[in-house]
């Protein structure tokens, strides 16, 4: 089973796609992108501070790699206070639920609905059962959740943040389901991306210096 | 929300977005609400239901405009200057990674009648249809005059002290006509009315150099504009106040502020629940008994399905009708934007015409600017007062923001944050680069 890496600048096409989670509170959606990004897992982690978002590489052959851009809800899903800027121009989502929690399966339910309502309609959405190591506990059967996301069209996954079973599986899933042969460079990449080749300006980046002052 | 917190923001409009951002990044504690079930406040971009909850009492919209989430229709018509302070504060914070721009692909003026470019600099006024032969070079010299001055050099001052002297002495130095002087005044410089003229030209200056050295920064215009609508500004800002760690609750009716025996801010209370802190930020409508109305402004979000006419067809632009040219005391601005932008379906312009009411019949006031935009489709009209707190918050630590005004940038929304960042913290605004804590070293430093 080959570990994810990164195949490094260079190696092919890569293909951008921001990545959206969804999910209750306390599922464990940062744990799952922690577990993914970084291959670490923290028993306490509370609610995410700190970091924008994450970006990770996932190999789909020899001459093509994926890019997701993943976005982490920043705790504004806990009061139903998302932004609609946190659904434009996502390509794919990963609605997690709890799989020893049967209300967060029911929320992940309507985290689907909600992107079928705001997200764009060709996206790719994964449905995850976390905490898969606590099976002990488990209220949502497999055959449930597999039932209502073969019903709904989605990716399906059960998986454990917490001993890393079927993460890396699940972006790599992902990543071939991705729509790589039509992907609109002028329309649907990411933003500020240098990938794509777009008409818009780059804050940071000045075509021009400002005229005037001295150019030293 | 039963819980103490540093500070409690109401409202998110801009304004108090980006303080909410600002100070959660500092590690400030914030709690973040707002009555409406949407962001941006009284700045937010609106799509079709919300617009006709709105402007049409709820009524449905009509369907030949198409689907609902195509529109984000600004309630407040501005544009960013490319290099206004605002875009270092989103630079600096990082927020530009939430967000994309495009350039505002035109600036006009509208002068004796007609619709014409504006020179972004002294290569351009020698070609300006707007000027005349003599008057060109006239405009030349003082261009040349602003482009080559130096603070320290008094070879470039040509006998003119900025700080003592009239700006209306100024051109009477280099010989500018009056319809030279509006287009200098309103149309580069941004000013709403007159009464720059009779102050020191320092202030002109500035404002010329931000217009020109922004032009230079991309080229077609000073402005630039965010894809989805200004609403995603404040959304922005909520992000990075989010992701440190702000709590942010939307559709939150705030039903009571709640002072201590000596008038200071204790907390606040929806329905049942109270949260409390020692400091509370908000725009004036959570606080009427707190704000004055110093002035009103005039909005009309008009929906064209073609360009506005005379401006070379471009997707975007600024129309500026100096005051002087239509005898008013306020310019009326014109902003167009279109679907390009993804604020509406396809085939749609978005022109928002505004100014400052002068008078007991708004509407009227306004018409010169509907003329010059065709055919409208449909139109949405507001007055709006603009409302100034009464104190500064030291007292009650009630800190409350100035609603947002007439004019045609983000200067002054820039001006009110720092200014009442200060009063908050105690200490002036300092943009501090925030540190990068991604990809590039989460990659790096996987497996």
């Amino acid at each position: 089973m080959a570990a994810v890496r990164s195949s490094g600048p260079g190696a092919g096409k890569v293909f951008n796609f921001k990545l959206v989670l969804l999910g209750e509170s306390a599922v464990g959606k940062s744990s799952l992108v922690m577990r993914f990004v970084k291959d670490q897992f923290d028993d306490f982690r509370e609610s995410t501070i700190g970091a924008a978002f994450f970006t990770q590489s996932v190999p789909v052959d020899d001459n093509t790699t994926v890019k997701f851009e993943i976005w982490d809800t920043a705790g504004q899903e806990r009061y139903k206070s998302l932004a609609p800027m946190y659904y434009r121009n996502a390509q794919c989502a990963v609605v997690v639920y709890d799989i020893t929690q049967a209300a967060s399966f029911e929320k992940a339910k309507n985290w689907v609905k909600e992107l079928q309502r705001q997200a764009d309609p060709d996206i790719v959405i994964a449905l995850v059962g976390n905490k898969n190591d606590l099976a002990s506990r488990r209220a949502v059967t497999t055959d449930e959740s597999q039932a209502y996301a073969n019903e709904a069209h989605l990716l399906f996954q059960e998986a454990s943040a917490k001993t890393g079973a079927n993460v890396n599986e699940l972006f790599k899933s992902i990543a071939k389901k991705m729509p790589l042969e039509s992907q609109k460079q002028g329309q649907k990449g990411l933003r500020n991306s240098s990938a794509t080749n777009r008409p818009s300006v780059d804050l940071n980046n000045a075509n021009t210096p400002p005229s005037g002052n001295c150019a030293c | 929300m039963e819980e103490e917190y540093d500070v409690i923001v109401l409202g998110t409009g801009l304004t108090e977005c980006v303080l909410s951002g600002l100070l959660s990044v500092e590690g400030k504690k914030v709690l973040h609400m707002d009555r409406n079930d949407y962001y941006g406040g009284e700045s937010a971009s609106l799509n079709l239901t919300q617009l006709y909850r709105k402007f049409r009492d709820g009524s449905e919209p009509p369907s030949h405009l198409g689907r609902d989430r195509d529109y984000s229709i600004d309630l407040i018509p501005k544009f960013m200057m490319a290099n206004e302070e605002l875009v270092k504060v989103l630079t600096h914070t990082d927020v530009t990674r939430y967000l994309e721009f495009k350039q505002i692909e035109g600036s006009y003026v509208y002068r004796d009648g007609r619709v014409a470019k504006v020179p972004a600099n002294e290569m351009e006024a020698v070609t300006s249809s707007l000027i005349g032969l003599f008057e060109k070079r006239r405009l030349k010299k003082f261009l040349e005059f602003i482009q080559k001055w130096s603070d320290s050099d008094p070879s470039t001052h040509q006998g003119i002290d900025l700080d003592r002297m009239q700006m209306a002495d100024v051109f009477k130095k280099f010989g500018l006509e009056a319809g030279t002087q509006d287009l200098v005044g309103h149309a580069m410089a941004l000013y709403p009315n007159d009464n720059y003229l009779y102050r020191p030209a320092r202030e002109t200056y500035e404002r010329i150099v931000l217009y020109v050295s922004s032009v230079a920064r991309y080229g077609k215009s000073p402005y630039i504009y965010p894809l989805y609508g200004l609403g995603e500004l404040p959304q922005g800002f909520a992000r990075l106040s989010a992701i440190y760690g702000g709590t942010y609750m939307l559709d939150k009716p705030v039903d009571e502020i709640l002072y201590d025996d000596e008038g200071k801010f204790k907390g606040v209370r929806s329905g049942e629940e109270k949260a409390y802190a020692k400091q509370v930020i908000g725009d004036p409508s959570y606080f009427p008994e707190k704000v004055k109305t110093v002035g009103r402004v005039i909005r009309a979000i008009c929906l064209l399905k073609h360009p506005i006419p005379n401006t070379s067809d471009v997707n975007s632009v600024q129309l500026i009708i100096p005051q002087n040219q239509i005898g008013r005391k306020h310019d009326i601005y014109v902003a167009c934007v279109s679907a390009t932008h993804n604020v509406c379906a396809k085939g749609y312009y978005l022109a928002i015409v505004s100014t400052v009411v002068e008078t007991d019949i708004p509407e009227k006031e306004i018409v010169p600017g509907l003329q010059l935009l065709g055919p409208i489709d449909e139109k949405y009209v507001s007055v709006s007062n603009i409302n100034v707190p009464v104190d500064d918050g030291t007292k009650d630590q009630v800190f409350i923001s100035k609603s947002y005004d007439a004019s045609s940038h983000f200067v002054s929304i820039y001006d009110d944050i720092c200014d009442m960042y200060k009063r908050i913290t105690g200490s002036e605004l300092v943009l501090k680069r925030r540190p990068r804590q991604d990809e590039e070293q989460a990659t790096s430093a996987g497996q």
